[in-house]
């Protein structure tokens, strides 16, 4: 038995040796269910990933995603909307490339709506290095947009205006550091440059008027925005085969938004199976342009009543679980898992009012319930190796 | 970006220092780092969903790692 024990922790100690220097991701393809619920509107849509190797150097890929978005926000039906339909493509392709301990890659991405056109590119580098205990990472990415607005007349429509230009650069550098035989760490920093034509063309702004009554003019955001993110990220081994994941970032931009998240997971196998338990917590503090509600029109030379311009929080909770099936049906895949995870986050805004036409009539403007909502987040796929 | 530089200065000055010391883990102790429950994405398509439903319902973005948002909708 001792004997067994010593050859097998030999074979894990070989794999391992492999998994830590750099090696090209797995071939691998993902056909994924994805459903956002809350806050009175539903997104939901596939998601196909499929990845393929050529000769243990170059690792291609190529991912097709949708959302179809349908419902009406709190933002619609203070405008008096009552229902929304919408869809958004997304198509990406990639290349890595792997030289010694160097991982060189490059994407890219179209994603399409009716009235938003988004095309992006990405560059990364990663690096092994002292005894493939560390690697260093950087990546740059620029997207480029065109942002459009719809006019609607019963319900179809008739025009579509060009609003402007919209680009935002990435630049994002990365660092893993095994620490001990059991904990291992990451530290990522990303600074985001975005400028052009920033805000929602179709959402407005609420300010009283002189006689008492509301009035409503568009959002107006600044047309640059910088941010930098850092983040630190551990993954530790449990004294039996568990393990602990932490994760704690901080956010600071331009529009004087600062934010922070944390997030703890469990993952505990069991035979074929793998849970997955998380906690997560977010909070942030209002953009310098935000109010609820303006004192008057034009008050200010930018303007927002975004509810993610707004000061608010959630805590999310989720479950998962992955079944490693031993399947016979498809002989060339060498592993299948069907994996479903459930996440409900909680949404409570500090200053942002459920601005609804019965409850301004009501409470009176600036008077409403603060807002509030849950939403439950779906993902469920099956995960072919070959 | 003057924090960013601090990192990347950061960074160098551990990598020089690090030419003095050897690694203290070594391939054969990894064992339960290569464990697959220790990834820390599992899922690198599930992962880049998730971030999505942030990025769009937070106004936080960057620094999520090897499945990094960029949603590129409105």
């Amino acid at each position: 038995m001792a004997v067994i024990k010593f050859f097998l922790s030999l074979c894990l100690g070989l794999i391992s040796s492999q998994l830590f220097a750099a090696v090209l991701p797995d071939d691998q393809a993902d056909v994924l269910y994805h459903r956002y619920e809350g806050g009175g509107i539903t997104v939901d849509g596939p998601s196909v990933l499929v990845r393929k190797g050529y000769k243990d150097k170059i690792s291609a890929w190529g991912n097709y995603y949708t959302d179809s978005i349908s419902g009406a926000s709190i933002d619609l039906l203070a405008q008096g909307s009552t229902y929304y339909e919408e869809e958004r493509t997304e198509t990406s392709v990639g290349l890595d490339y792997l030289h010694d301990k160097t991982i060189m890659s490059i994407s890219a991405t179209n994603s399409s709506e009716r009235d938003y056109e988004a095309n992006s590119f990405a560059l990364s580098l990663s690096q092994d290095f002292f005894g493939d205990m560390s690697t260093f990472s950087m990546n740059y990415s620029q997207g480029n947009d065109e942002v459009r607005q719809n006019i609607y007349e019963d319900g179809s429509i008739v025009e579509t205006i060009d609003r402007g230009k919209a680009r935002h650069q990435r630049f994002g550098l990365g660092l893993s550091q095994v620490l001990t035989k059991t904990l291992i760490i990451s530290a990522n920093a990303e600074a985001v440059i975005d400028d052009g034509f920033l805000n929602n063309p179709y959402r407005s702004v609420r300010y009283e008027e002189s006689d008492g009554t509301l009035g409503r003019e568009p959002e107006k955001y600044p047309e640059t925005r910088n941010s930098d993110a850092f983040a630190l990220r551990g993954m530790y081994y449990l004294p039996y085969r568990a393990a602990l994941r932490a994760e704690y970032r901080i956010y600071r931009d331009s529009w004087g938004i600062d934010a922070n998240n944390w997030e703890l997971r469990y993952i505990h196998p069991i035979q074929q199976w793998t849970l997955e338990a998380k906690v997560r917590g977010y909070e942030q503090s209002q953009a310098d342009f935000y109010s609820d509600l303006f004192p008057y029109a034009d008050a200010q030379n930018y303007r927002a009543r975004d509810k993610e311009m707004s000061a608010f929080s959630n805590q999310a909770f989720g479950l998962g679980a992955s079944y490693d099936w031993q399947q016979t049906y498809l002989s060339w895949a060498d592993n299948t898992t069907l994996n479903l995870y459930w996440d409900f986050i909680q949404f409570d805004y500090q200053n942002f009012r459920e601005n609804t036409p019965d409850n301004t009539n009501e409470y009176g403007a600036g008077n409403e319930p603060l807002y509030g909502f849950g939403a439950n987040v779906i993902r469920a796929f099956i995960s072919i190796k070959y | 970006m003057r924090c960013i530089i601090r990192l990347v200065l950061l960074s160098l000055s551990i990598g020089l220092s690090a030419c003095s010391i050897q690694p203290w883990v070594q391939s054969h102790e990894r064992a339960q780092l290569a464990d697959p429950i220790m990834a820390f994405e599992a899922h690198p398509v599930a992962t880049r969903y998730i971030n999505h439903v942030y990025e769009a319902r937070e106004a936080a973005r960057g620094a999520e790692g090897s499945a990094g948002g960029g949603c590129g909708c409105n």
